[in-house]
């Protein structure tokens, strides 16, 4: 008997076992292929906008996804400088294989965690209530929770050309059973689809045909925590080279043979991630695409091609590959496919990733719709979390929209529900000034220590920075410059107008040309980088912050209107139809997630607000 | 389920023909109750029938039954209309045979409420039905009907689809910060697309603003020394006009005095403290109170007697008036004039009596000129017709102003894309469309990206 089961060794199944074992739950990961924990079957890159931030999240709260990263990483790159101070995020090149073996260390190391090897084809539901799971041989294992993680593996096939395998990536084997199990519990079950490019040897490029592209040479970490990362020492480039009109005909005269287009798919593809035959065919005007060539380990050859993701028969992938600059002579390594495959439909998931139908019951990751290792290893650590607070009694740890990325994405999921599979950008959030990389930690570490993932140690350098935030805000505010020589020479120096009359450096801070830096060696004093930054941004943003504050206030406002008993909408006069029906699926915790369920329109809400004021609940 | 309900569509006792409309989820099965003619629960939808209302077996009107089921209907409910015989007496009592029978007696505007309620009309247009109902006089109708065939939700979604790419072409390069190929969106560009939107909602915004007139009346303002016939000129508009006068005893100042109608416009005389009380209102107002009452007139008509020169005082009024919205009225034309229109420094000047039935008609004439400067309503111009979407349209234009002041003070895009949102959202509100789902949709169909 385990307290906690985790199905599936992918990125959400380690932040949710792991998570589990270090809340002091007994747990049991049981994965199909031991080889494969934490694997990256697809791009070997993690972060980019909006996904950089969840990992720098998810290390706040006391997961393991940024650590990891740190340890393995490539190459390491802070994107958007210039675009403003909420866009700014981290991406990573990691190691394929560093990757998984720091991963499967850290969870060996764990007390609480055991491994398993096999396949879960059932779960034992008692009055829709889990209570474990029963594996391929027919072995039971209990649990007072189970936490399903399965990826892409529930009946996937895997699509090159017309031909059509039911396995799941690198050749593996899937699970038949499990999805049909979950349909007769009452799941509604979606078939996705994905897509991978060909990888290629590194010595049978020619580099010097592509554009070299550097990492970042500032000492750059994802973890609050990690002293530096292993890509510091490293920085290994990316190449980047383009499509051509000869590989667009290639494509367009074979188009009726890739899977895709050969009507051999069922599943929905990602919006944001087309296939190559798809780009050619929608934009079909554009003369060129860009292509990345991205190491994918230190340990061996493979090239990835990032833009490339195709499901056209090995042999136009041949004819593909070698019609592109600087790849004349590639040898293919790994050909591109398509792999579809079943997931659940994410608005029968309760806030805090609890299924509704199936007590104890969670699920994170692919199989709630979504894509991207960061995306499901913050599900996942949620899922952990929730999983544990669950079986101990307590209240689910619920992050709000103006809270954090992982506030968003679940929400999204459990309120709006997907078609494609979810992808995370930035312009999903509402209030994303308020979701910052570099206050991931001011955001949740609270939570992490809260609930019990942070240990004191980081917990009380965490508040260090906080109180020398504080500190530095109150010195600026503080300290006043007045119109002297010395002032004056000093902003002439900087590009800026000499002083009317006193300011404090506060002010000062708020013209364009003066940054903090400047200030801090004007006044001859000293703090971290990470403490400097924080204090620009908020001085600089105040205002756009303080607006974005009192947006998520207004939304707050609905948010805190609870919907508790279950309400018939169908007898609440004056909501639109289509309202009612939506309502009745999703059934929100309150008017704001209410708010943000398409086809629910805001007279509706009026309509409902004014029925939750008068307390007009009857009841089923 | 949404109960039945009814009411008389056409105006009562006017007309040969009657017409009365029921809408919801019983309308046919309880039209049919009282229906002797083909069984209403069994015909094809959209087709008309022939037969009686009966209240229990007595005949009560002959009539045509059009019965169509949901959604092609106004509500996007089941709907039947009858067509009876006009005539208070007849139409009344087939509307109490249907009450009767269990359908309700609608509310004002009940049907428009379920049309929008069921999503067959958006904001707007649920808005210009109330307008359309509620105009006063034919342009003010014609206004409503303009906007309720959508020509303002087409420009507000048009607008709105504009701004929803220059966003997503923000958004796409933050989110694919890699993509070097997509187009970049530049500072300038962003500028000029900026400057063309303020261009566009300034127009709007001017011209519904003018237009406002038409929906809630000229507001006049009637101005001269004692003794210069204001208050005959008063009387006799009013009078000839046979408008309303509502004159209510002992209110405030700037009550409305009297309603009248000029060719399809409503001119409101405001009676500021009284013109026929005490004759003199600069003198009992003071100048700064004239002032205002200029301010907030559409019109002001400054009345001076002809009869006698020009005297001094009424010099020094002159100043106080704006010229472009001031008729100069030289009344007493009948005594003869001493007074030449060159004399007068305003460009509106006209000259009347009211001791003939034609006196005032070239004050008509004047006041029709100035306000009916062209056609009023010019083809395809967007006129938002009542003050919340006006109010709406202009946060709109002033957050635009302000993205524009951001640009040049060079904040950075991601902040410039958060202010084009909330000015998207104020926009949105005018129709009820709202964004986010919105901007990805824009972002993908256009733009390539992705593994």
């Amino acid at each position: 008997m385990y307290d906690i089961i985790v199905v599936g060794g992918g990125h959400a199944g380690c932040e949710a076992a792991l998570a589990c074992a270090r809340l002091g739950n007994q747990t049991l990961l049981i994965t199909g292929n031991l080889k494969n924990i934490a694997d990256m079957p697809c791009n070997p890159s993690i972060g980019g906008p909006a996904k950089g931030i969840v990992v720098r999240e998810i290390d706040a709260l006391g997961g393991e996804m940024a650590k990891n990263t740190d340890k393995s990483s490539l190459q390491i790159k802070l994107l958007n400088t210039k675009k403003g101070p909420a866009v700014r995020a981290l991406r990573a090149q990691a190691d394929k294989v560093t990757y998984p073996q720091e991963m499967r260390k850290t969870i060996e190391k764990e007390k609480n965690l055991k491994l398993k090897e096999s396949f879960v084809e059932n779960l034992i539901v008692e009055e829709n209530k889990v209570k474990g799971v029963i594996l391929e041989n027919g072995d039971s294992i209990f649990s007072k929770a189970v936490i399903l993680t399965t990826g892409t593996y529930l009946k996937s096939s895997i699509l090159v050309g017309e031909k059509k395998k039911t396995e799941g990536p690198h050749g593996e084997r899937c699970s038949q059973f499990l999805s049909d199990r979950l349909k007769e519990l009452g799941f509604r079950i979606l078939r996705l689809k994905t897509g991978t490019p060909p990888r290629i040897e590194r010595s049978s490029i020619h580099f010097e045909e592509t554009t070299k592209e550097e990492g970042s040479k500032d000492s750059l970490t994802f973890s609050y925590d990690s002293k530096f990362s292993t890509a510091q020492q490293l920085q290994i480039p990316c190449y980047l080279t383009y499509t051509n009109e000869r590989t667009h005909q290639i494509i367009r005269e074979n188009l009726k043979r890739s899977s895709m287009y050969g009507g051999f798919v069922e599943g929905v593809g990602p919006r944001y991630c087309p296939s190559i035959e798809d780009k050619v065919v929608r934009f079909h005007d554009k003369d060129r695409h860009q292509l990345f060539l991205e190491p994918e380990s230190m340990f061996y050859d493979d090239i990835y091609i990032q833009g490339l993701s195709s499901s056209m028969p090995q042999e136009v992938q041949e004819d593909i590959v070698h019609s592109i600059r600087g790849l004349e002579d590639a040898k293919i390594l790994k050909y591109a496919y398509a792999i579809e495959y079943d997931a659940i439909d994410s608005k029968q998931l309760k806030q805090s990733l609890e299924t509704k139908l199936v007590e104890n019951l969670f699920t994170a990751g692919q199989i709630n719709g979504t894509s991207g290792y960061e995306e499901a290893a913050g599900q996942g650590l949620i899922a952990g979390i929730n999983a544990s607070l669950k079986i101990q009694g307590k209240e689910p740890l619920l992050l709000k929209r103006n809270e954090a990325y992982l506030g968003v994405l679940i929400d999204d999921l459990v309120t709006k529900g997907i078609k494609d599979p979810y992808r995370l950008l930035t312009s999903r959030a509402e209030y994303r000034l308020l979701l910052r990389d570099d206050n991931a930690d001011l955001r949740l570490r609270e939570y992490g220590y809260k609930i019990g993932l942070i240990d004191e140690k980081k917990y009380q350098k965490f508040l260090e920075k906080k109180k020398k935030i504080e500190e530095l805000l109150k010195l600026l505010k503080e300290t006043r410059i007045t119109p002297n020589e010395k002032s004056d020479a000093f902003l002439k120096k900087n590009g800026s107008k000499p002083l009317q009359t006193g300011i404090s450096f506060y002010e000062l801070l708020r013209r364009p040309e003066i940054s903090i830096e400047i200030i801090q060696e004007y006044l001859g004093i000293e703090y971290e980088k990470e403490i400097l930054k924080e204090v620009e941004i908020e001085i600089k943003y105040e205002g756009y912050i303080k607006k974005a504050n009192q947006e998520a206030e207004k939304m707050l406002h609905l948010e805190n209107i609870k919907i508790e008993k279950e309400i018939d909408y169908q007898k609440i006069p004056n909501l639109a139809s289509e309202a009612k029906q939506k309502l009745e699926e999703i059934k929100p915790t309150s008017l704001g997630q209410a708010s943000r369920i398409s086809g629910v329109n805001p007279s509706d809400i009026a309509v409902l607000s004014v029925y939750l004021k008068r307390g007009h609940y009857e009841s089923k | 389920m949404k109960d039945t309900i009814c009411a008389i569509a056409t105006k009562l006792g006017m007309g040969a023909i009657s017409i009365i409309r029921v809408s919801g989820d019983e309308s046919i099965k309880k039209v049919n109750q009282c229906f002797q003619g083909s069984d209403l629960e069994k015909v094809k939808s959209h087709t008309i029938h022939y037969g009686y209302i009966k209240d229990q077996e007595k005949m009560i009107d002959e009539v045509l039954i059009s019965v169509m089921r949901k959604p092609k209907t106004y509500t996007r409910e089941d709907v039947v209309e009858i067509n009876c015989h006009g005539g208070i007496f007849s139409t009344q009592k087939v509307l109490e045979t249907l009450l009767k029978n269990g359908i309700r007696l609608a509310e004002p505007g009940e049907f428009t409420k379920r049309a929008f309620l069921n999503g067959r009309i958006d904001l707007s247009q649920a808005e210009s039905v109330m307008e359309l109902i509620e105009s006063k006089n034919e342009t003010a109708r014609e206004i409503a009907f303009s906007s309720l065939s959508g020509s303002i939700s087409h420009f507000i979604h048009e607008f709105r689809e504009e701004l929803k790419k220059l966003i997503a072409s923000i958004e796409v390069n933050i989110d694919y910060p890699e993509y070097e190929d997509i187009e970049k969106i530049t500072e300038e560009k962003l500028e000029e697309k900026v400057k063309q939107f303020l261009i566009q909602l300034e127009k709007i915004v001017k011209n519904s603003k003018e237009k406002q007139i038409f929906k809630n009346g000229i507001k006049t303002g009637i101005i001269g020394r004692p003794n210069v016939g204001k208050s005959s000129i008063l009387n006799h508009l009013l009078e000839e006009e046979k408008a309303i006068v509502t004159s209510i005893a002992g209110t405030t100042r700037d009550v409305v005095e009297g309603e009248i109608n000029l060719d399809g416009i409503s001119l409101q005389i405001s009676d500021t403290a009284g013109i026929r009380e005490t004759e003199d209102l600069v003198e009992k107002l003071g100048v700064e109170k004239s002032k205002k009452m200029i301010q907030e007139s559409d019109l002001v008509l400054f009345i001076i007697d002809g009869s006698n020169s020009l005297e001094k005082e009424d010099r020094l009024l002159f100043p106080l008036f704006q010229k472009e919205k001031t008729i100069v009225v030289i009344n007493k034309e009948d005594k003869g004039i001493q007074i030449k229109k060159e004399q007068i420094p305003f460009s509106h000047v006209v000259y009347t009596t009211t001791k003939e039935q034609e006196g005032l008609d070239s004050l008509k004439e004047e006041i029709k000129k100035m306000f009916f400067k062209e056609e009023i309503l010019e083809r395809e111009e967007i006129i938002l017709f009542n003050t919340r979407q006006i109010a709406l349209a202009e946060k709109a234009y002033h957050l635009l102003k302000e993205v524009l002041k951001q640009l040049k003070q060079g904040i950075e895009l991601d902040l410039i894309s958060l202010d084009l949102k909330e000015v998207l959202d104020q926009l949105g509100e005018i129709t009820g469309e709202s964004y986010p789902e919105e901007i990805l949709d824009t972002l993908f169909e256009n733009f390539c990206v992705g593994k």
